[in-house]
């Protein structure tokens, strides 16, 4: 089976618009020293964005498998212009390295030939995901919004699938064809300026009661919490999860995936990863809530009961 | 073009029968469909007499199993499509694969339909789900131009369906969690968003503030007529500014674009709202109706009636404009 194979790490797509420089820096470094297998790579979120990274990509793909790492590319999670079904037909026919689909037109053009699924399918019980899986899906990230009751039915029903979950970062909530990051900024997304890339970490948005809630990253929205799974890795693994997403945020991301390769090994324990943890991100408080069954901003900490209860 | 009307109840239902749609669209009383509200939906028997009674006078039903099978409970859903099967249901307005699947293999003649929360809104998209399920319609995701629906239906082998009136999502349908972000509750999961369960209003000084679970989605003063807390439609703080960080608490209207819609390429029109009373469907049915017969010049005077009947009286073309993203 594959899905009880030894747990590793994998480093999502920047989701973020980062200038060409720090977001090339940014995977040179992952590849000389973060401890993590798989590297999904490309732009997810705004097709707008592609010429920032497109020059860098070559040499950031060879420093990464000349590391040793996997390279995935990812492809766009909406696509409706032209020219963005075009990117992605171009991705799929000329490209020999592995995608990950997060929509659903990459999926019906990898049918036939191993690929990966994104978070951002929706993926939420067995039936789906074996479906998935006998048109070639070999490994899939799971939806964030998804309990841990449903994580272990979906991978005990799916044994020859790899599966992955969001393990670190801020989490991808909503998409729109409308940039609200552009509009806080007093744009519209076809005259954008670009302005998403002066927030490499996104533009916090509060309440009117300054509760700090969600941070807009161009037309998606994302958690203003940082989903942290370190004191469930475990767990994840006994239910059959063999791969663990970390998504970059502005931080030391080499830093992150050490303390989670620790945790993951047992050379720390959880407990005190989850405090080197909030010392690394002091940006964001963490939160698991989705794992347990509540809301996705809360934070439940780790009581000895809590495999069972989550498995209810 | 056919006229695609909501039922919540039986009550609607027969309302958006007589009022002159072509087809009336609803769901089980149970998660397995995106309006999972208290108090609305069909029983199997209301469904059976619903069925029949539209059958007489010539209208469609379309049953709407559209929310994402929960992992070890999929009978919930199998069972629905069986029933609804049973019962006659002209059409299934699905969005979760694994669901598509099972309806294409064991009811190979029952007709289905790609629901919005599918998110299929490219011709790749909708072509895999031609091919492998045989879907014979898509109701596409509210993140199109009219243009590029037209784009679209040169390019697919099924029918258009869009949505012209009502609620609007301003979150590509079924690609949301910011309600369950914020309850633990979602449309794909649960078949809610922003839930009233987690909704609670507090005075504060002269302010009326609307909550949604621990959040504050809204504050209205003494003036201002309050909404309910949907949490895309709420005003949020920005860096120093304050305002509808998303969409204003509009709803959706493009009847004025029929004609540009029928030359795109659309084959139904779609009136969002089965959580509205008999009465509301029964004006927003019977006019568009109206509107939808008449010559281009008379349908003005009859769709400025329906502005008093929308989300704080305001409208939207939505993402049917290029303006509007």
């Amino acid at each position: 089976m594959v899905n009880s194979g030894p747990p590793t790490l994998s480093l999502g797509p920047v989701l973020y618009l980062w200038e060409g420089d720090k977001w090339r820096d940014f995977y040179y470094r992952i590849a000389d020293e973060a401890p993590v297998h798989h590297v999904i790579i490309g732009e997810t979120v705004c097709s707008k964005r592609l010429h920032f990274t497109e020059p860098h990509l070559p040499a950031v793909i060879e420093r990464l498998e000349a590391a040793g790492k996997h390279v995935v590319l990812s492809t766009l999670a909406l696509v409706t212009l032209e020219r963005e079904s075009q990117y992605v037909r171009s991705l799929v026919a000329d490209s020999h390295f592995p995608i990950e689909a997060n929509d659903l037109s990459a999926l019906a053009l990898l049918e036939g030939r191993p690929h990966s699924i994104g978070p951002l399918i929706n993926i939420y019980n067995a039936a789906t995901a074996r479906l998935l899986a006998r048109r070639g899906a070999s490994s899939i990230c799971l939806p964030p919004e998804l309990p841990a009751s449903s994580i272990a039915e979906i991978a005990a029903g799916t044994p020859d699938t790899a599966f992955e979950v969001h393990a670190f970062g801020r989490m991808p909530l909503a998409i729109s064809a409308r940039c609200a990051h552009a509009r806080a900024k007093g744009h519209i997304k076809d005259n954008c300026q670009f302005v998403c890339a002066e927030d490499p970490d996104g533009l916090p948005v509060k309440t009117l009661d300054r509760q700090s809630f969600l941070a807009l990253n161009g037309v998606q929205t994302v958690s203003f919490t940082c989903q942290s799974l370190l004191t469930e890795l475990l767990d994840l693994v006994s239910m059959g999860v063999s791969r663990f997403r970390l998504s970059p945020q502005d931080c030391d991301m080499v830093a992150v995936a050490s303390l989670y390769d620790d945790v993951l090994h047992g050379r720390t324990d959880a407990e005190g990863g989850i405090a080197r943890l909030r010392q690394l991100y002091p940006a964001a408080p963490l939160s698991n809530g989705f794992h347990h069954g509540q809301e996705g901003a809360a934070w439940v900490a780790r009581a000895r009961n809590i495999g069972h209860r989550g498995a209810e | 073009m056919e006229l695609i009307c909501p039922a919540g109840t039986p009550a609607a239902f027969r309302e958006a029968v007589d009022a002159g749609a072509d087809a009336v669209y609803c769901g089980f009383r149970d998660e397995t469909n995106a309006r999972n509200f208290p108090g609305l939906n069909f029983s199997r028997e209301e469904l059976q007499d619903a069925i029949s009674y539209a059958r007489r006078k010539g209208t469609q039903t379309f049953v709407a199993l559209n929310t994402f099978m929960r992992a070890g409970h999929e009978s919930l859903w199998y069972e629905a499509a069986a029933d609804a099967v049973r019962l006659g249901a002209d059409a299934l307005i699905l969005a979760d694969f694994g669901l598509m699947a099972h309806v294409a293999e064991t009811y190979p003649e029952q007709r289905l339909h790609v629901s919005v929360q599918a998110s299929a809104s490219n011709p790749d998209a909708v072509n895999f789900l031609v091919e492998a399920f045989g879907a014979k319609r898509v109701v596409l995701p509210r993140t199109l131009t009219i243009s590029d629906i037209g784009r679209l239906a040169r390019q697919i082998r099924c029918e258009i369906e869009v949505f012209v009136f009502g609620g609007l999502c301003v979150m590509a349908e079924g690609r949301c969690s910011l309600s369950s972000y914020a309850t633990g509750k979602s449309p794909n999961m649960n078949g809610v968003c922003s839930p009233a369960s987690h909704v609670r209003y507090r005075q504060d000084g002269g302010d009326l503030v609307s909550e949604l679970g621990s959040y504050t989605i809204n504050r209205f003063p003494r003036e201002e007529a309050a909404g309910y807390p949907t949490l895309c439609k709420g005003r949020f703080d920005i860096a120093d500014a304050s305002g509808y960080a998303f969409e204003d608490p509009v709803s959706l209207d493009v009847m004025d674009q029929i004609d540009a819609l029928r030359e795109a390429g659309v084959s139904a029109l779609k009136i969002e709202g089965r959580q509205r009373g008999k009465a509301y469907v029964a004006e927003v049915v019977s006019t568009l109706r109206k509107a939808l017969d008449a010559k281009p010049e008379h349908r003005r005077p009859l769709l400025a009636r329906l502005r008093l009947l929308s989300e704080g009286q305001r409208t939207t073309s939505g993402a049917y404009e290029k303006r509007w993203r």
